[in-house]
């Protein structure tokens, strides 16, 4: 049952083979299990997950229920909820527990989906590894001594550990992508505005997105169409019809276009990640679909780019952390200042600190021009390349990250490499486009590979639609992790 | 270009964060590691390219949507004061700021 996806739980549920409780049950006895050593989990609440569930079967057998009603989910900690603390994965926000729900939380609410708990990640999602948590680094399922991927890291290894059957994260500049690559689940970020950032602690408002991690993508498909939406308290919230994002599921792909750019198969790629990305734009050859090379010349400037454009706009959304309205603040100050200042370095850690303090010299007096500003240009440029790209192609494929999941520790010392990682999610990011990972293979270790779809803006349902066909003849998504057997 | 002790002190002002003496170096071999990287795009050319400020700006050419100015959220005052440090009759408490 857990490692069944999430049509095949509707139908068990539609047919009361199995109730809400029982499934909510069954992931919260593997998360009492497994989350010791695992640390997906910040938080998890089983009376309240009960009490869903119970509500979720009251409904169904009312005839109230939708395809996703009595399925157990999990939010990543950056999601606000009411009743259930949201720590960001912060000492700031360690006790912090919201007025309000965010609006992906309150939809999935209405969908009928049991919240069981809120998932690790890096602190204020700024991180690539999971490891600046305040809480301690999750562990990737695949292999404990690894990271499971960052900042979504704790929703990534909760699926990847079949510990909830779907968890929500979000994407900055690869948080959903990434974990999904290094913990062998799929997982989407959509179009920049697709989802209400409403009651999601802001990183960096211009970029930040949510999205799901689930098993596979047809499971992504389901949950995106209960979570994305017009809301109006979101000022950036595109106001388009609701969606089905499942309706191009059984798409043909004779014919489609696939677009490999040179940028990403380069030197600096693990030979065994290029090997399995090649593997699988050869079968989607092998169906008709055709190749082309296409270049993106400002891709190299992603990771630059996004190092002044995203610290830049933490710098500003964290201010509000100043010990007065709400979360930590220090025991000792003199002064005002002095409260904010002593608040703020005993709230923070290490990571988030320079990328404010980075984001304050960007920003300020007479840097402004030839960072901040030459980034938002430079910016363009990035996202014109997209633009012509998909002149020439329908779908954009390559790796999600240079390597597979390294080791607690190997990174952490030292930002630079750590960011270099982000190489192939950040300009899709800048260019605010929809984009994938499914897993498509394995390296010379064991370890998952994930396979980057990107997409023209608002084409969510057809990459789902390209990546369920490959999901249709390859079992890669539905492999459980060796160290932790079903 | 690389920063000094000098900018860290500033910088760490400016963003309210206290950083120890004893940290400064570490502090800043951070930050200089960082401004190394992110160098690279001063040297792009960029005449006549407009700023990029939201992500789908090609698909919103209005901009960002603006509402109505009217005040539509219940007040719910106890309810956000609840999860404050310090708070007394309605009112945050702060160190006194005015002698």
């Amino acid at each position: 049952m857990l490692n069944s996806t999430l049509l095949e739980l509707s139908a068990l549920l539609a047919a009361k083979k199995v109730s809400s409780v029982e499934l909510t049950r069954a992931c919260l006895e593997r998360i009492g299990r497994l989350n010791r050593e695992l640390n997906a989990f910040i938080t998890f609440d089983e009376e309240r997950a009960i009490a869903a569930a119970r509500r979720a079967d009251e409904r169904r057998s009312k005839g109230g229920a939708g395809p996703l009603t009595g399925i157990p989910i999990a939010h990543k900690d950056i999601f606000c909820t009411t009743g259930l603390r949201t720590t960001c994965g912060s000492r700031m926000l360690e006790n912090y527990t919201s007025p309000y729900d965010a609006h992906v939380v309150d939809e999935l609410e209405r969908a009928g989906m049991p919240l069981v708990g809120k998932c690790n990640m890096d602190e204020f999602a700024m991180g690539s590894s999971n490891e600046s948590s305040y809480f301690g680094p999750a562990r990737n399922p695949w292999n404990r001594d690894l990271v499971p991927g960052g900042s979504s890291g704790g929703s990534a290894a909760a699926v990847a550990a079949r510990m909830v059957p779907v968890a929500t994260g979000t994407d900055t500049g690869g948080s959903i992508r990434q974990p999904a690559s290094f913990s062998g689940v799929s997982g989407i970020k959509p179009t920049y505005g697709v989802c209400s950032r409403y009651g999601m602690v802001a990183f960096a408002s211009s970029l930040d997105q949510a999205g799901v991690l689930g098993k596979s993508a047809a499971d992504l498909a389901l949950v995106l169409s209960a979570m994305a939406g017009f809301d109006e308290r979101d000022s950036t919230s595109l106001d388009r019809p609701k969606e089905d994002y499942a309706r191009f599921l059984d798409n043909d792909i004779k014919g489609l276009r696939i677009g490999l750019p040179k940028q990403y198969f380069v030197d600096g790629v693990d030979p065994d990640v290029r090997a399995r990305v090649e593997e699988a734009v050869r079968w989607y050859q092998s169906q008709g679909a055709t190749r082309v090379e296409v270049d993106l010349p400002n891709a190299a400037l992603g990771v630059p780019v996004y190092y002044v454009i995203a610290p830049a706009e933490a710098s500003s959304n964290l201010s509000r952390f100043d010990g007065v309205r709400y979360g930590h603040r220090a025991k000792d100050y003199t002064d005002l200042v002095d409260l904010y200042c002593r608040t703020r370095a005993e709230g923070f850690g290490p990571e988030v600190k320079r990328r404010i303090l980075i984001g304050t010299y960007v920003l300020s007096h007479g840097y402004y021009d030839a960072y901040y500003l030459q980034a938002q240009k430079v910016r363009r440029l990035i996202a014109r390349d997209f633009t012509q790209a998909f002149e020439r192609c329908d779908v954009l494929m390559g790796p999600v990250a240079p390597t597979t999941a390294f080791a607690v520790g190997a990174r952490s010392g030292d930002p630079v490499q750590m960011y270099l990682g982000d190489v192939f999610t950040v300009p899709t990011s800048l260019a605010g486009l929809p984009c994938l990972s499914i897993p498509c293979g394995f390296d010379r270790k064991g370890l998952p590979v994930g396979l980057q779809l990107m997409g023209s803006y608002f084409s969510e349902a057809s990459l789902l639609g390209i990546a369920h066909r490959y999901q249709q003849v390859t079992d890669w998504h539905l492999r459980v992790p060796t160290e932790t057997p079903l | 270009m690389s920063l000094t002790p000098d900018d860290v002190r500033r910088l760490a002002h400016l963003a309210r964060i206290d950083v120890a003496a004893g940290e400064t170096d570490a502090v800043l071999e951070g930050l200089n590691r960082v401004l190394g990287l992110v160098e690279e795009i001063r040297r792009i050319d960029t005449k006549g390219i407009e700023p990029m400020s939201h992500a789908v700006d090609p698909h919103v050419p209005n901009g960002q949507r603006l509402r109505p100015d009217q005040a539509k959220e219940p007040d719910r005052r106890d309810a956000y004061q609840a999860v404050a440090p310090a708070v007394q009759e309605g009112l945050y408490l702060v160190p006194k700021v005015i002698e």
